[in-house]
């Protein structure tokens, strides 16, 4: 009976170049850092994962599905670095087995800060989507899966979402397990897929973990485990980050053979399926109310929001940024306002995460900067910069206005 | 466990860092039980007598011109039941520049001209030895030869004291003890353990004194193991005197805890005036980098007038130093404090807002530990072994004097770092023990016993 529902996040931030507070140039991104990250992202993943996709898909006929969640902001490099993994996502697309989820456009935290924000990135990410894949989202995911009830009406009030997706943390669950649709409280159309996060990460982190008592992973033997499922529960929800082919886990571990191999012996079980994440609210009821008055998340153990707020700079400059929003808004300069959102990926603040920075643990893997110091330095002074600029266009403004008028 | 520890300073007599080191590593060995004797050649004033003479703690504070408290004192005797000192009249203190060593010496020289060393049992070819080392009037033009008989000098002192003494394993710290240790070591046949603190390439660069890089060579082939103070420090062992790596084992220092200082930085909160200030203690030297401070410095300044750098510290370079501030038209901003001693460290540690060890070429370090301990966030240069063991901390190449200075002005302008730095930083640091440090040492002696 269980519906095996992957979802593949797609991401990369667009990443600042060394920025002291001597500089004066509005250009703050990384482009050489940038294309060479994507690039070699796209070599290792993007590229052998979607055409190794493609075929299961059309290997299968129709019954293998996939859902994706693709950024705005990786899309751009992708559209600027690397064109062919456009066009692959793009055949994808045509598959028809193939779901894309709305999320916000910058990746970002606005939830937390502004939900006029919030709901101005979803749609920015929504449109793009319908453009390049003719699919209008119907299910949501927040950056991270950063989830709560609060999000959970802020959502439904856009009126045009069915389902969220979130992390299946077992204090919200509590003695339910994650395999069943449930839905929010004071939500109306709203169900919550939640992530099964053993089984995703089994894939995701522990796969080529020789220390792991169940290495080496077969598909086989993962098929089994969704066998176990039968009778008790409905839809296995598998959520990673899709850089967990090729770049988290690599290809010599037999990842990529892993996956080629995992549709037919979940397939083997005449009741097993695999669906996208809007087959599954549409065949199957929501069981329970699943109450999420804090926010929660899929990082860390904590499943919390301390990755990204979890001290003084973080907060410092997550504060900083949203509290320019008006005055950014004002200048109705695009260039500016792109550059602002850019910095709202919550990638710049996860570099400031100071945690486990003594340990050197996964955060520092994916981390460009030596330190959360040096990283919390450079955006604040990326920061005075976008200030400085945006008082100068206002001030320009001012001026042009003082003209017309005399 | 008896070690026979030779060491060239010890505080409060201290120009440095190693005698810091030598105090902290002593007090946690005396606390695992290991005895030690601590042998100094402190430049001894008119009022000590000039043969070898043995010491207690509260003995060897004799010098009238130094002022100690009395809680000094009574933390000595309490937390060094283990540790007895052994003081040798000799013009070696740390760190001296070649016209202020001769002058030193020349002092004892007329003090040794009146007192006769009466001692007794000792083997008559030592006794030959220690006459031939007997200290010989300098010639004006070759201060090396001064500094080679002086070193030989307390190594004859240093091998009478142990044939009266009882150990297991000889400890040497730094270049100017190593002979004294390969002389104890064949004397007695104890294994010796060198420490290495700093190297010739750390104080001079490439212009290395040969003297000293032969002294600092055949003291490390002569010991059974060697302990350096960081990876850095290690590798420098390794390629430039041709030492194996097996023999090589890194010890970090630590720190001392000390729990007036907490009390003492909350104080703080609320009385300060608006200026920043930015702090450099240390050794006006070559090796220490002051000339990047200012350098970073005058970068500052540029962008926010509100700051004060203040420059603690005496050494070769400090009038080259003030000079170059005053070119830089920043003289008015650079404050020189001259050395500083303890409760003035205490004091100016508290007054700043960060602290910065731009260092060239830096073994250790123990001063950013401090400087934690003392609440004060710090900015270290890569090229220090402590950057190997701190990891919140701000760290730059000691040449990027715009990196250094656009760190300066982040931690001035950005509140929330300080306190991110203060907080981990200081929480770090605790981490940091001597007795981590002692332990290591014991389980080196262990092996070479």
């Amino acid at each position: 009976m269980p519906s095996v529902c992957f979802y593949f996040q797609v991401h990369q931030p667009f990443r600042l170049r060394h920025y002291t507070v001597f500089e004066e140039s509005p250009r703050y991104f990384d482009e050489f850092k940038n294309a060479s990250i994507c690039r070699k992202v796209a070599n290792k993943c993007y590229l052998p994962s979607n055409r190794l996709l493609l075929d299961v898909i059309r290997r299968f006929e129709g019954r293998f599905k996939i859902s994706y969640s693709i950024t705005g902001v990786v899309l751009e490099q992708f559209k600027k670095y690397c064109p062919e993994v456009m066009s692959t996502f793009d055949a994808l697309a045509q598959t028809g087995c193939v779901e894309f989820i709305g999320e916000t456009y910058y990746h970002s935290l606005s939830f937390l800060y502004s939900s006029d924000e919030f709901v101005a990135q979803i749609n920015k990410h929504s449109e793009l989507i319908q453009q390049l894949y003719g699919q209008t989202p119907r299910v949501f995911r927040n950056t991270e899966l950063i989830y709560s009830n609060e999000l959970a009406e802020t959502v439904e009030k856009m009126d045009r979402f069915d389902a969220i997706i979130t992390e299946g943390a077992d204090h919200i669950l509590g003695h339910r397990n994650s395999n069943f649709v449930y839905r929010p409280p004071n939500c109306k159309r709203l169900k919550l897929l939640l992530k099964n996060y053993s089984l995703s990460d089994d894939i995701a982190f522990r796969f080529s973990n020789p220390d792991w008592k169940e290495y080496p992973l077969t598909a086989d033997k993962f098929a089994h485990w969704v066998n176990r499922a039968n009778g008790n529960g409905q839809c296995i929800n598998l959520f990673m980050d899709y850089e967990t082919f090729g770049e988290h886990q690599w290809e010599d571990t037999g990842i990529f053979s892993f996956m080629s191999h995992l549709p037919e012996e979940v397939l083997k079980h005449p009741d097993n399926s695999f669906m996208t994440p809007t087959e599954v609210i549409d065949t199957y009821d929501a069981v329970d109310v699943v109450d999420v008055p804090r926010v929660i998340s899929w990082a860390d153990t904590e499943r919390d929001l301390s990755a990204w707020l979890g001290n003084a700079m973080q907060s410092n400059a997550l504060h900083e940024i949203y509290k320019f929003e008006d005055t950014i808004k004002q200048t109705q300069n695009e260039e500016l306002l792109a550059d602002w959102r850019r910095l709202q990926t919550s990638d710049h603040f996860y570099y400031m995460c100071t945690k486990y920075f003594a340990d050197g643990d996964v955060h520092k893997y994916f981390n460009p900067y030596e330190s959360p110091y040096d990283s919390y330095i450079n955006f604040m002074n990326v920061l005075g910069n976008l200030r400085q600029q945006c008082e100068q266009s206002l001030l320009g403004d001012n001026k042009k206005t003082l003209c017309k008028t005399s | 466990m008896r070690v026979f520890m030779l060491g060239w300073e010890f505080p409060p007599f201290i120009s440095g860092g190693l005698g810091t080191a030598c105090h902290g590593l002593t007090k946690a060995m005396s606390g695992l039980g290991i005895e030690v004797t601590f042998v100094v050649p402190k430049a001894v004033n008119s009022d000590s007598s000039t043969h070898v003479k043995m010491l207690s703690p509260l003995q060897c504070q004799a010098p009238k011109a130094c002022s100690v408290s009395k809680s000094y004192e009574e933390q000595v005797e309490e937390k060094f039941s283990n540790v007895s000192f052994r003081h040798i009249p000799s013009a070696l203190e740390a760190y001296t520049t070649p016209e202020y060593y001769k002058h030193k010496i020349e002092d004892i020289l007329t003090l040794r001209s009146k007192q006769t060393i009466t001692e007794e049992g000792i083997d008559p070819a030592i006794e030959h030895w220690l006459h031939e080392t007997n200290p010989v009037v300098p010639t004006e033009e070759h201060y090396s030869s001064d500094m080679y008989c002086e070193i030989h000098r307390y190594a004859a002192y240093a091998v009478r004291l142990a044939i009266q003494e009882d150990f297991d394993v000889i400890h040497a710290h730094d270049w100017m003890t190593y002979p004294a240790g390969i002389a104890v070591s064949s004397v007695t046949g104890k294994p010796l353990v060198i420490h290495v603190h700093s190297t010739e390439f750390d104080r001079s660069g490439e212009h290395v004194n040969q003297m000293i890089y032969d002294i600092e060579r055949r003291g490390m082939h002569a010991a059974q193991k060697i302990i350096a103070v960081s990876h850095l420090t290690r590798n420098i062992i390794i390629s430039r005197y041709g030492i194996l790596g097996e023999k090589v084992e890194v010890v970090y220092n630590g720190v001392e805890q000390n729990g007036e200082n907490r009390a003492l930085a909350f104080n703080r909160v609320g009385i300060r005036s608006d200026e920043k200030i930015v702090l450099f203690l240390g050794r006006i030297t070559m090796q220490k980098g002051p000339e990047y401070f200012l350098m970073a410095a005058r970068k500052v300044l540029e962008e926010d007038e509100n700051v004060k750098f203040v420059i603690a510290g005496t050494g070769d370079m400090m009038h080259r130093i003030i000079e170059m501030a005053a070119q830089m038209g920043i003289g008015h901003k650079v404050l020189f404090t001259g050395f500083l001693h303890g409760k003035d460290v205490q004091k100016v540690y508290e007054m700043a807002d960060l602290y910065v060890m731009p260092s060239v070429s830096e073994p250790f370090g123990i001063a950013p530990l401090e400087a934690l301990n003392h609440d004060v966030p710090v900015l270290i240069s890569k090229q220090s072994g402590v950057a190997e063991v701190l990891t919140h901390v701000l760290k730059v190449d000691f040449w990027d004097v715009n990196e250094m200075a656009n760190k300066i002005l982040a931690v001035l302008k950005y509140p929330p770092l300080q306190l991110t730095l203060r907080e981990h930083g200081n929480f770090e640091v605790r981490r940091l023990r001597w007795e981590g440090a002692a332990e290591k040492c014991r389980d080196i002696y262990q092996a070479v016993l």
